[in-house]
């Protein structure tokens, strides 16, 4: 039987934004932020290291893949609490304005094959009930996150 | 741009001879820092060891990127024929391993003295 989602008495109902620049060297702060609102949010260890490591995954792609090495991008992080499939569940948006890439490209490779790289979308996969992308209208992808309690 | 910091902090040859290398990591292994832990664990392989025992006990995380520069020390120390030994993963870093499902390909040990002892 699975839990009964109960909201965490006192956490905001407003979504939480991050803004930061497209350097490898933000990526602590944002593992630690995400981390901390996980831990509030009531998810137990092995849950936030799942959502840590997505998000930190996904910056990652957004950083080598949508803005090719350029540090001074910008990237926008949204937490949401939310209601995913019935339970609660943490949203987490990631808004980029980079380069879009195809989403028939966007895809796990055969782990049987050890070589380095080309393992953060197997590992978000994983990670995450759902992981959605959406190219902006005016340039740029948003990538949505979910994670179930 | 500020110096990245190195996540591997120590290097010590535990036999007179020279044969049996420990790197001890530390800290967060990461796109920040993978470049410079991937720098450091290839470094002891051009002094021919014939086991390398790196020692993750200290890294409270490692990403994909942090994975990948293990992945390459192995293929060179497949090449080299270099019994290479990972010790004392956390939680959170075996996790990756088991989702990446490399803590098959990987000779795993509890902690430093297992993987000497072994």
């Amino acid at each position: 039987m699975e839990d009964e989602y109960k909201p965490v008495p006192d956490f905001p109902e407003s979504p939480i934004r991050l803004s930061i620049a497209s350097s490898p060297a933000h990526l602590p702060v944002v593992r630690a932020t995400v981390d901390s609102v996980c831990e509030l949010m009531g998810f137990d260890e092995a849950a936030r290291g799942d959502i840590v490591l997505a998000v930190d995954e996904a910056l990652a792609n957004v950083i080598k893949h949508a803005y090719h090495g350029d540090g001074n991008r910008p990237i926008e992080i949204t937490l949401r609490s939310v209601v995913f499939d019935g339970r609660g569940a943490l949203e987490v948006e990631l808004r980029d304005w980079g380069e879009q890439v195809a989403q028939a490209l966007i895809k796990s490779r055969d782990l049987e094959d050890v070589r380095p790289g080309g393992l953060g979308v197997h590992i978000m996969d994983r990670c995450m009930d759902r992981v959605k992308y959406t190219h902006a209208p005016d340039g740029g992808t948003f990538l949505t996150m979910t994670k179930k309690f | 741009m500020a110096e990245v910091e190195n996540p591997v902090r120590n290097v010590r040859w535990l036999d007179p001879e020279k044969k049996i290398v420990l790197l001890e990591a530390v800290g967060e292994v990461d796109l920040h820092r993978s470049s410079a832990f991937q720098k450091a664990l290839l470094e002891p392989l051009s002094r021919r060891p014939q086991r390398m025992i790196v020692d993750l006990s200290g890294v409270s995380y490692m990403d994909s990127s942090g994975v990948a520069s293990l992945v390459k020390l192995l293929s060179r120390v497949r090449r080299d024929n270099v019994d290479l030994r990972l010790a004392g993963l956390t939680p959170r870093v075996r996790s990756v391993f088991e989702i990446t499902r490399l803590d098959t390909v990987f000779n795993l040990y509890p902690d430093v003295q297992e993987a000497l002892d072994s």
